[in-house]
């Protein structure tokens, strides 16, 4: 079994070396470690492994991965590496296949909810308010009436930032300023956009880190309040999360659930090196799909989910 | 992962029960579980290896203690190692230069305006005159977040509406520092991706222009893998003074900050403890290398177990055991000797077999009140002498301490048992060795 074996098969390379980014894609590395070759053995192995690892899937996440490849593989005997390279890709797409909730998956087709309401939530700093600018966009550009509301009352200039997306964007932005309840924040805007026939209501909140559990009992208190205005909303909880971030993610993921029941989630930052492969563990033990990902700090910079073209480029350097 | 690597190192190292010394085999699936928990807490994966490479090599031959289980002991070793990494000193920030410029980088998000604010209120309550610079002129309001924080730290910030330049900015912002007579101008700054050449370049000038006694890079201690491309490419472009290591108030384990350290050796200046502006704290080794193995309590366990152990009592009991005259006075006096040492839990989990056992137990910190109890209850020449306590005397002794005459039966069974375990020990280990410690520890 070469789970892991690499711990025993140490090849002392320089570490700047190792760190060099190569051009070269896991999938020609494996293509040389695989001539001549009739099973998946060690040597592949280990360079997933190391791939993902320093993807940030996460240990547990690899070796199921692994375990699974080396299943399909002994099942279905593959024939050359790029059968080898497509079982790969499908397994581990298979993991972030799980969208199983009603949650729409375009920015025209809001399944007949009106206003349908997204709350967005996170840690500090992964882009929230910003995300919601970028939605905002898609949502206009699809033709809906969308309003926003500033539920981060706490964050320095929050609420200023969330309103100049709101003048970009050239929509409504519901506030009552800094330091005042972010539940009557969402409850007005909510109540905003049912009055004012929106298709679209936003609502931001301060980032918070979820072993804060006051914080954390104050986001379930904003998620509650919104119903009473509209049974049934927020419609989607999306908890956005940094590609960044390492193992942490998961933590985030449960406790974020925990208080809100997320639905959805936005993987931000991915123009930079960071390739965010905790999502992949993320979505398959918490069942939340990946819905959207963000590509730069520009209006335009925000893209629907396609787990294809992420698994290929977490391949790619 | 982490509850159970405690145990994990147990089992890899079972079969090093009477070997006294950590060798190249037995060390081999620890080095291996121990890298799995690092990469667990986001060392980077080369790193993990690089670093558990050195401690096996520091490792190997290294003494076991009797005291503690190997598995512990090699926890400790780890620790030690992740210590020695981070540097032992906390590292100040400069004072050079009239005034001191400070300048603070990183990637979206990672928290250098709060940081920068932050800063200026850790040094003006130390009664320096310290000024800020809203440099960042992407981020929509970005400037306006660094007034409000410099309004409630009551710190002036020098900021210039309109202009679009950061490098002008920061070196307008210098002067008006200069003329002010600052002792200190912080430059907030724009974040940034470190493939971004643009945006690595602006921030390459902005150094060149204002030339900067520090350069912190600010970094989220949350970050996964990719520190370390972040932080060598910052590094590369700015040769930055220092690190700071923001929102570990939340309960990541923070192996980034391994990452960082090792691939560009420079110091962790600070960390961020939350949103609040007080919320700045030195840097300490220690307590970053416990966090990051997850394992701070079994690395105090063996500290204490280190320092409390008595050795001349250890030595008086060692060659009773030899003799095979240990008796319910040293059972009573080695009781004692771990009361001292804390939790009774974690201590019980160090003894072989009883780990498992009392895993999911609620062991309560006088679970020994009992036996020793029952031990009072028992003459002086009955201590020294556990063979003569017959029934009538465990009758007596039951009746002494009110505990049930099955208790009194079962601890005597215990006891002997114990004996017999020990004298069988002894055989193996030879008699040469010295054992050090608590030898039914181990
Ligand atoms: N490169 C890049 N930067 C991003 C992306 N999304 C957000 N950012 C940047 O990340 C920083 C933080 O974004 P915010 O939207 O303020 O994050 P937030 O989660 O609302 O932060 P808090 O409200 O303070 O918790 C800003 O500088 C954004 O421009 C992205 O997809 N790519
Ligand atoms: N809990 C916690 N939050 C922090 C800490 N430091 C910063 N934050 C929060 O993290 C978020 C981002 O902080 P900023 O200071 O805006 O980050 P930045 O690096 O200036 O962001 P950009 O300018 O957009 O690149 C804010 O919500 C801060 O309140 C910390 O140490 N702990
Ligand atoms: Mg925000
Ligand atoms: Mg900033």
């Amino acid at each position: 079994m070469g789970i892991f074996s690499f711990f025993s098969k140490e090849k002392k390379e320089k570490l700047d070396q190792g760190l060099e980014k190569t051009k070269t894609s896991l999938f020609e590395k494996i293509s040389k470690a695989l001539v001549g070759k009739s099973s998946v053995d060690d040597d592949f192995l280990d360079k997933l492994e190391e791939i993902l690892v320093t993807s940030d899937v996460g240990i547990e996440t690899t070796l199921k991965i692994i375990d699974r490849l080396q299943k399909r593989v002994a099942k279905d005997k593959y024939t050359g590496t790029s059968e080898l390279q497509n079982l790969l890709r499908q397994e581990i797409a298979l993991l972030l296949d799980e969208n199983k909730s009603e949650i729409p998956v375009d920015f025209s087709d809001l399944q007949g909810k009106k206003p349908y309401v997204i709350m967005v939530v996170g840690v500090n700093g992964v882009g929230k308010t910003t995300t919601i600018g970028k939605l905002a966009n898609q949502f206009k550009k699809a033709g809906k009436k969308v309003v926003l509301g500033a539920g981060d009352t706490f964050r320095a200039a929050a609420v200023q930032q969330l309103k100049i997306w709101g003048e970009r964007n050239e929509v409504h932005v519901v506030e009552h300023g800094m330091n005042t309840d972010p539940a009557s924040v969402a409850f007005d805007a909510v109540k905003y956009a049912v009055d004012n026939g929106a298709d679209v209501c936003i609502i931001d909140t301060a980032g918070r880190l979820h072993n804060k559990i006051n914080l954390m009992t104050e986001l379930s208190k904003i998620k509650r309040v919104m119903s009473k205005v509209l049974d049934g909303t927020p419609h989607e909880i999306l908890l956005v999360l940094d590609a960044s971030t390492g193992q942490n993610a998961f933590e985030q993921a449960k406790q974020f659930t925990a208080a809100t029941e997320v639905n959805a989630l936005a993987l931000t930052k991915l123009d930079g090196t960071a390739k965010g492969g905790v999502v992949i563990g993320v979505a398959d033990q918490f069942k939340i799909p990946v819905k959207y990902i963000g590509v730069g700090e520009g209006i335009d910079d925000l893209q629907l989910f396609n787990k294809h073209e992420f698994v290929d480029s977490l391949f790619k350097s | 992962m982490f509850d159970n690597l405690s145990s994990k190192l147990e089992k890899a190292f079972k079969t090093l029960k009477g070997q006294g010394k950590i060798t190249e085999i037995n060390v081999a699936e620890t080095v291996k579980e121990i890298r799995k928990a690092l990469i667990d807490a986001d060392v980077n994966y080369k790193i993990a290896k690089q670093v558990t490479d050195t401690i096996k090599d520091n490792a190997i031959g290294a003494n076991v203690l009797t005291t503690v289980s190997p598995g512990k002991l090699m926890v400790k070793i780890v620790n030690d190692e992740l210590v020695a990494l981070f540097g032992g000193k906390t590292e100040e920030i400069s004072t050079e230069g009239n005034p001191t410029i400070i300048l603070m980088a990183g990637l979206q998000g990672s928290g250098k305006t709060t940081h920068t604010a932050k800063l200026a209120n850790f040094i003006k309550r130390k009664g320096k005159s310290v000024m800020m610079a809203a440099c960042d002129v992407y981020r929509p309001a970005a400037i306006e977040q660094l007034k409000v924080l410099g309004a409630q730290i009551d710190v002036p910030v020098y900021f210039e509406e309109g202009n679009l330049n950061p490098v002008s900015i920061a070196a307008n912002a210098v002067k008006h520092a200069k003329e002010n007579n600052a002792r200190v101008i912080i430059i907030d700054t724009a974040g940034r991706l470190a493939i971004d050449e643009q945006m690595m370049n602006e921030i390459g000038d902005i150094k060149k222009t204002i030339k900067p006694h520090e350069i912190l890079f600010v970094v989220d201690a949350m970050t996964g893998q990719d520190a370390v491309n972040t932080a060598k490419a910052f590094n590369d472009v700015l040769d930055f003074t220092g690190v700071i290591l923001t929102k570990l108030d939340g309960d990541t384990r923070g192996g980034a900050a391994l990452s960082i350290k090792t691939v560009v050796e420079k110091p962790i200046k600070f960390v961020g403890m939350g949103e609040k502006m007080e919320a700045l704290d030195v840097f300490h080794p220690d307590r970053m290398a416990q966090r990051i193995l997850g394992m701070g309590d079994i690395v105090t366990l063996v500290e204490r177990a280190q320092d409390v152990f008595d050795k001349e009592e250890s030595d008086r009991i060692q060659k009773k055991l030899l003799k095979d005259q240990f008796t319910f006075q040293d059972f009573l006096s080695q009781i004692q000797q771990i009361k001292k040492m804390g939790n009774l839990k974690d201590l019980m989990g160090m003894i072989p077999g009883v780990g498992k056992a009392i895993k999911d137990l609620d062991v309560s910190d006088d679970a020994f009140k009992h036996i020793e109890a029952i031990i009072y209850s028992m003459t002086p020449k009955e201590r020294e002498t556990p063979d003569i306590i017959n029934g009538s005397r465990r009758k007596r002794i039951a009746s002494g301490c009110g505990r049930d005459i099955q208790e009194v039966n079962q601890l005597l069974k215990q006891f002997d048992e114990m004996r017999k375990m020990m004298k069988t020990m002894n055989k193996f280990q030879g008699a040469g060795r010295s054992m050090k410690g608590l030898p039914f520890m181990r």
